[in-house]
């Protein structure tokens, strides 16, 4: 199965995109809270440091950022746009 | 799942909109492993707020001028991760050393990040004071109500009936005292020019604090002046909560108990774009060779007075009612001591019945080096009242002098054997030169008549450097004539008495 990026509604391509880096990330969770879409989740898994990572459940970002600010570690997150919704933001 | 993300959504055409603030540095200084993330506790405030600084700091473009002053706390450690100029100030001083920072930097940006323990207890003090000078600093202060670091013991914003390990029945405020709000209490400043209390109680909250964070360094770059912005955050670890619950207890038990929002906001009286001139400097410090001249010591010192004594061991003890020129007194002997190019101390002792109270002054006059500027055992008392004499003639040494500032002793007052006395009415004396108050001056003319310790050319000198006005100047040299005067003729006429039971 290869990456996608389409949503599973209509079709339309995500407006965003978010990373975690897993190994900076201390599962405290915040960025789960913050995300309106919905689209991030603890991994059933732990790091090397003993927490469960943040995920991104692989579509439905809307490249809003909220989970950044949340994320207090500072290369927790990366958050991505598309280049003409980076535009209008 | 994994399988379904991307591995480079730039590749696939994303651009990057939020990623690690430039201000941060891209490792840090911690050991092995750890050099990449905080050593915050998961869900710690002060990560987000030190990414909201770190943004504001990037966005403005102001990472090459920012120095950030660190505190005593949990976030000691700021220095390992904005890349910035640091300085890590002790328990509550971070705005006395940013006040130094930025004076001497005035170019620079200069931001003080602070929690509560930090801020509003130790250094309450710093904070006010830096505030009220309107210091154009910036201030982060981290209010998560507990002292974090330190394992929970209540700080002074634990709110009441809030349980602490200094607290375990709750914070009662008959014992304790009430929560402090530090930007009502910055408030009454007439100085501050921004104060904003935030949250991090939500996104929408941590939005509110970015935008409040930008300002407040906005305003640092536009020179408005101080600025304080109160960020309220959790501190997952001493709350025993979990990160998200600790957030939701931010937003439902802080912000209710410390109101959001713009306490002061003046720099909005900036028009948009403009920047204030720079606070005017401190006069410069005088040339080095200026100082004799504003000390009033800018005349060569003469060359000691022939008559200067070889051996010289005056301990002397002034006293009388405060207002009588006692410590003044003591000053013009110091004086007179050092024209003679002895060595000499003047010790000044009064309490806080000085006023219109007793006050006393030790004065050592000597060839040698002066080894305590203490005179316990005074070989000479000048008793300008009764009280003054009662309380110092024991101590008197044998071979010593007593001066009394009236014609006679008390009755009930015995003179010990081998101590001379010359008492004399030297303020009725000054009354009738038109100055009561120049009795002191009197005195020490009789004691210049009495002994031969000190040249009169000496006290000259030193009355000269010690009177500013000209008028008193005056006075007080008549003074001294009459003193010495008077007790020429006293001491004259006892010694024919004496002759006279002699014979």
């Amino acid at each position: 199965m290869s990456p996608t990026t389409e949503t599973s509604t209509g079709g339309k391509p995500d407006k965003g995109y978010v990373t975690v880096n897993t190994e900076q990330c201390k599962g405290c969770g915040l960025c789960v809270e913050a995300c309106v879409p919905r689209v991030l989740r603890l991994a059933p898994h732990l790091n090397r440091f003993g927490y469960h990572p943040a995920q991104y459940l692989g579509h439905g970002c809307s490249g809003c950022g909220l989970c950044f600010h949340a994320c207090p570690e500072p290369g927790g997150l990366v958050v991505y746009k598309r280049p003409s919704m980076a535009a209008a933001a | 799942m994994a399988e379904l993300l991307l591995d480079d959504p730039v590749a696939a055409g994303f651009e990057i909109v939020h990623e690690r603030p430039h201000s941060f540095y891209p490792e840090f200084f911690r050991k092995g492993d750890l050099k990449d993330q905080t050593h915050y506790c998961p869900g710690c405030g002060h990560g987000i707020a030190h990414k909201l600084v770190a943004e504001a700091i990037d966005e403005l473009g102001l990472q090459d001028r920012t120095i950030l002053i660190s505190p005593v706390g949990c976030s000691v450690f700021a220095y390992y991760y904005l890349d910035t100029g640091n300085v890590q100030a002790a328990h509550g001083r971070a705005p006395a050393v940013a006040t130094g920072v930025k004076r001497a930097h005035p170019e620079s940006i200069v931001v003080s990040y602070q929690g509560d323990g930090d801020l509003a207890a130790i250094g309450m003090a710093e904070i006010l004071h830096a505030a009220n000078r309107g210091e154009n600093i910036t201030v982060f202060f981290i209010n998560n109500a507990i002292y974090g670091m330190t394992g929970g013991q209540m700080a002074p914003t634990t709110l009441l009936g809030q349980k602490s390990t200094t607290t375990p029945y709750g914070r009662d405020h008959y014992n304790d005292g009430y929560p402090v709000k530090v930007c009502e209490l910055l408030a009454t400043l007439e100085a501050p020019v921004y104060l904003e209390r935030v949250a991090l109680g939500n996104a929408k909250q941590i939005n509110a604090a970015l935008r409040a964070i930008r300002k407040a360094l906005r305003y640092q770059t536009e020179r408005a002046g101080f600025s304080l912005v109160e960020i309220l955050s959790p501190c997952p670890t001493i709350w025993k909560l979990d990160p998200v619950a600790a957030q939701k207890r931010v937003r439902e038990v802080l912000v209710p108990a410390f109101p959001l929002g713009v306490y002061r906001d003046r720099g909005a009286e900036i028009p948009k774009g403009e920047t204030l001139p720079p606070r005017p400097l401190p006069a410069p410090p005088p040339p080095l060779d200026a100082i004799p001249g504003l000390l009033d010591i800018d005349e060569q010192t003469p060359d000691p007075p022939a008559a200067r004594p070889a051996q010289a061991d005056l301990r002397i003890r002034v006293a009388g009612f405060g207002g009588q020129g006692v410590l003044m007194l003591g000053e013009v002997l110091a004086e007179a001591g050092l024209q003679l190019g002895l060595e000499v101390s003047w010790l000044p002792s009064y309490g806080p019945e000085m006023r219109s109270g007793t006050s006393n002054c030790h004065v050592r006059i000597s060839s040698q080096e002066v080894d305590s500027p203490l005179v316990a055992r005074p070989n000479v008392l000048l008793a300008l009242n009764e009280p003054s004499l009662r309380k110092f003639l024991p101590t008197v040494e044998v071979g010593g002098w007593v001066l009394y500032n009236h014609h006679q002793l008390p009755a009930d007052i015995a003179v010990p054997e081998g101590i001379h006395l010359l008492p004399l009415a030297c303020s009725e004396l000054a009354d009738s030169l038109g100055e009561t108050r120049a009795g002191n001056i009197v005195m020490l003319g009789a004691l210049l008549a009495a002994t031969d310790g000190l040249p009169i050319e000496a006290i000259h000198r030193a009355l000269a450097l010690c009177v500013k006005s000209a008028r008193w100047l005056e006075i007080d040299r008549r003074a001294l004539a009459t003193g010495q005067q008077a007790a020429r003729e006293a001491l004259s006429n006892r010694s024919q008495e004496v002759r006279r039971e002699i014979q």
